[in-house]
């Protein structure tokens, strides 16, 4: 009796269960698997050990893709949240026209992020980019953005701003979330808007800014497409297929993320197993920052409790 | 505990289906058996190009009744790497990269040719040289070339007219002063027009196609790096660190930011922006259509030696047979009348206006007939050309050498020789990555 009940629990699961084991599970160990090999998609995995990752030490662009991610992460993830939060706080204090800007801010987030990258080095294009021409106008004489290895990364943030809707949306329920009657009770106690800011909005959002600060995290450590892109548009020699990864991190290895060099040691030079090292431990790295942030929000709900 | 077990076993079981399968050893058919089937050829080319492919696919099909081709178009080299490894590769393959050859003779996805050709008695030397070196690794010889490119000097007529020069500089010195007295600047010292410009991440301007104007040498005979052991290295990048410092590398970077893109019709060249270019023989395509009016000439590249003059880099598309090929004797045969026969190569090149691989073709006189693609087709046959060398790493030595070239035209890199040294050391650590 009791395993049939169980067994109708499974079969309830079982989809869920299938996806997570060949979607998931499987490629981690695949993955992890490969990871000892010398592979090239071509000839039999050859078991080698440690080899691959013993030869991260060595490897001339690792350092420099890590510092590009870091680069990322420790600016961009932050830079997003705030924006998003302050965005979605003007929104929630919109009383006229609310839907519109709503829908305005949140369409970008709709573009597919190439042809937005695309886009975007056009718009930023110095000498023929619209942006650069009204500047010009003002009397500034624009930065060269994608073309220029100090502006290439903030040109990227601003990209990444421009498509904030998909979080600010987030936010924005959460913030209109916030009980009504805690404001008022703050503003009873003598609140300005600061006060209530800080003290009733943020923890009142605090787990969503764990979520977007997660999630964030993730997906700059694997940002690949509007890096790879920008680097290919703006070098000016855009081609499809054979020869793309010769325009990754352009401009000067600027925008030469981690994932960007997977990439081009997997696909590119055949190094097959290596990648999968590399892909075990961006996984690692990812999950070790997910589980920290985890723990440090507990502690701090824990406090805030006591 | 047991279900564990089966289910580990399941695990592995699957990590095998998607691996390769150990390469069996294929018998040939003797000489002289009449071959027939099916034969599977994939390609990379769309649209017109690929239309032309058929014309030639057809003409062969009514010269071998019993061979039927059936061909896939648009396939990149990474569907037909994902194929073979799965072991559902195409009977016959054609890529637009020789950066490959290294990888698909080494692992053995692509069969060695030699006993076919050994069979066939077919002779070699009747293909172009350099051809012949990018494919071929280790003494295997896993491809065979079909239709080709060179790459030489575009200069715009009006302009060297403008400032009084006769005729196409045909040395590094040529080309540095030419360069200087075809450059033009706004009143605030922004460029206006550059002679040529010489930052080696602009179009067509990467060490492997600037190379065979120094005679530099890339690889090793036994696949390490050659870069800091050739001064030839030396002399190019010297030159052309000399040549971004009369621009200012600032001044460069500011205006190449506001060119259009190589293969958009706002290409530099065509606009009349720069005035002398690095390219190949399909630009005069592009010329023909996108800018009619302009006034150019074409040229071998300048050299450092001017005994060495009259060459230029030579690349090409390739094609070879499966290791899981259903039918190799047809795509054998498919591939001998695509890469040996005269008129079927004749054709081709009329049709995609590329440069032809045969010399016996190279002199049909429906290819000659057009000055400017004559003076491709003697690049592509002068001694003096060059091309990359295959590796198992495909282009990991040229790419990262194109990062040390960054770093030295920017000012980055102080001493040469420490830098060319330290490249060298890149180099062979990116080469190893896998193995």
């Amino acid at each position: 009796m009791r395993w049939k009940r169980n067994l109708t629990t499974l079969s309830f699961l079982a989809p869920m269960l299938i996806g997570i084991g060949v979607f998931f599970l499987y490629p981690l160990a695949s993955a992890v698997y490969f990871s000892f090999t010398e592979f090239d998609l071509l000839s039999v995995p050859e078991w080698v050990g440690l080899d691959n990752y013993r030869k991260m030490a060595d490897d001339p662009f690792l350092l420099q893709s890590v510092q590009n991610t870091l680069w990322m992460v420790v600016v961009f993830v932050p830079v997003r949240i705030v924006s998003a939060i302050g965005l979605s706080m003007l929104l929630a204090r919109l009383k006229r026209g609310a839907g519109f800007f709503r829908t305005v801010f949140y369409l970008p987030a709709l573009a597919p992020p190439v042809a937005a990258t695309i886009a975007f080095v056009y718009l930023l294009k110095p000498g023929t980019g619209p942006v650069n021409t009204f500047l010009e106008h003002l009397g500034l004489d624009g930065p060269l953005w994608f073309n220029s290895p100090a502006w290439a990364k903030p040109s990227l943030v601003l990209l990444g701003l421009w498509g904030i809707g998909d979080i600010m949306i987030i936010f924005l329920a959460a913030v209109l979330g916030v009980p009504e009657s805690l404001y008022e009770a703050a503003a009873l106690d003598g609140a300005n808007a600061w006060h209530r800011f800080r003290y009733v909005t943020l923890p009142t959002i605090q787990p969503v800014i764990l979520f977007a600060a997660v999630t964030g995290v993730i997906y700059t450590l694997q940002y690949f497409d509007q890096a790879a892109v920008a680097g290919a548009i703006a070098s000016g020699n855009a081609t499809t297929g054979g020869g793309i990864t010769s325009s990754f991190g352009y401009p000067e290895g600027s925008t030469f993320t981690y994932p960007l060099w997977l990439y081009t040691v997997g696909f590119s030079y055949s190094a097959l197993g290596y990648a999968n090292a590399m892909a075990v431990a961006l996984f690692v790295a990812a999950l070790a920052v997910t589980v920290i942030l985890l723990k440090r929000s507990k502690a701090f709900a824990g406090e805030a409790e006591a | 505990m047991r279900s564990r077990i089966l289910a580990m076993g399941a695990a592995v079981m699957l990590l095998a289906a998607c691996t390769p399968a150990p390469k069996e050893a294929t018998k040939i058919a003797d000489p002289g058996t009449e071959v027939s089937g099916t034969v599977e050829l994939w390609h990379f080319f769309t649209d017109r190009e690929a239309a032309a492919i058929d014309t030639v696919i057809k003409d062969f099909t009514a010269s071998h009744p019993k061979i039927t081709v059936n061909v896939k178009s648009g396939q990149d080299d990474g569907k037909v790497t994902q194929a073979i490894g799965a072991g559902t590769g195409p009977d016959v393959g054609l890529s637009y990269s020789t950066d490959i050859v290294g990888k698909f003779c080494s692992s053995g996805a692509w069969v060695d040719l030699n006993q076919y050709i050994q069979r066939d008695k077919v002779d070699l030397a009747k293909l172009n040289a350099t051809t012949r070196q990018y494919t071929e690794f280790d003494g295997k010889r896993c491809a065979m070339p079909f239709l080709a490119d060179a790459y030489g000097l575009f200069y715009n007529k009006d302009m060297f007219a403008k400032a009084g020069i006769a005729g196409p500089p045909k040395t590094l010195d040529e080309l540095t002063e030419d360069a200087k007295k075809l450059t033009v600047k706004n009143a605030d010292g922004t460029l206006k027009t550059v002679g040529f410009l010489p930052l080696s991440d602009f179009y067509e301007n990467s060490a492997a196609h600037l190379a065979p104007m120094v005679g530099a040498k890339w690889l090793t005979d036994d696949g390490k790096s050659a870069i800091g052991a050739d001064p030839a290295w030396k002399t190019l990048l010297t030159w052309q660190k000399q040549l971004v410092d009369f621009y200012g590398y600032a001044n460069l970077v500011k205006f190449k930011a506001s060119l259009g893109d190589e293969f958009s019709a706002d290409n530099a060249f065509q606009k009349g922006q720069v005035a002398i270019n690095i390219d190949a023989e399909f630009r005069l395509a592009f010329l023909a259509d996108q800018a009619p009016k302009l006034q150019y000439g074409v040229a071998p590249l300048p050299t450092s030696d001017p005994a060495r003059y009259g060459g230029g880099y030579v690349t090409g598309n390739i094609l070879g047979i499966s290791k899981n090929a259903k039918n190799p004797e047809a795509a054998w045969e498919l591939i001998k009348y695509l890469t040996t026969d005269d008129k079927a190569i004749a054709k081709l090149a009329e049709l995609i206006k590329n440069v032809p691989t045969t010399t016996a073709t190279l002199a049909d006189p429906k290819l000659t007939g057009d000055p400017n693609f004559k003076v491709f087709l003697d690049i592509f046959a002068n001694p003096n050309s060059s091309t990359t060398p295959p590796s198992k790493s495909g282009p990991a030595y040229q790419e990262t050498f194109g990062q040390f070239l960054t770093e030295w035209q920017s000012g980055k890199v102080k001493d040469l020789d420490a830098g060319l040294a330290d490249a060298d050391k890149k180099v062979n650590g990116v080469m190893q990555l896998g193995g």
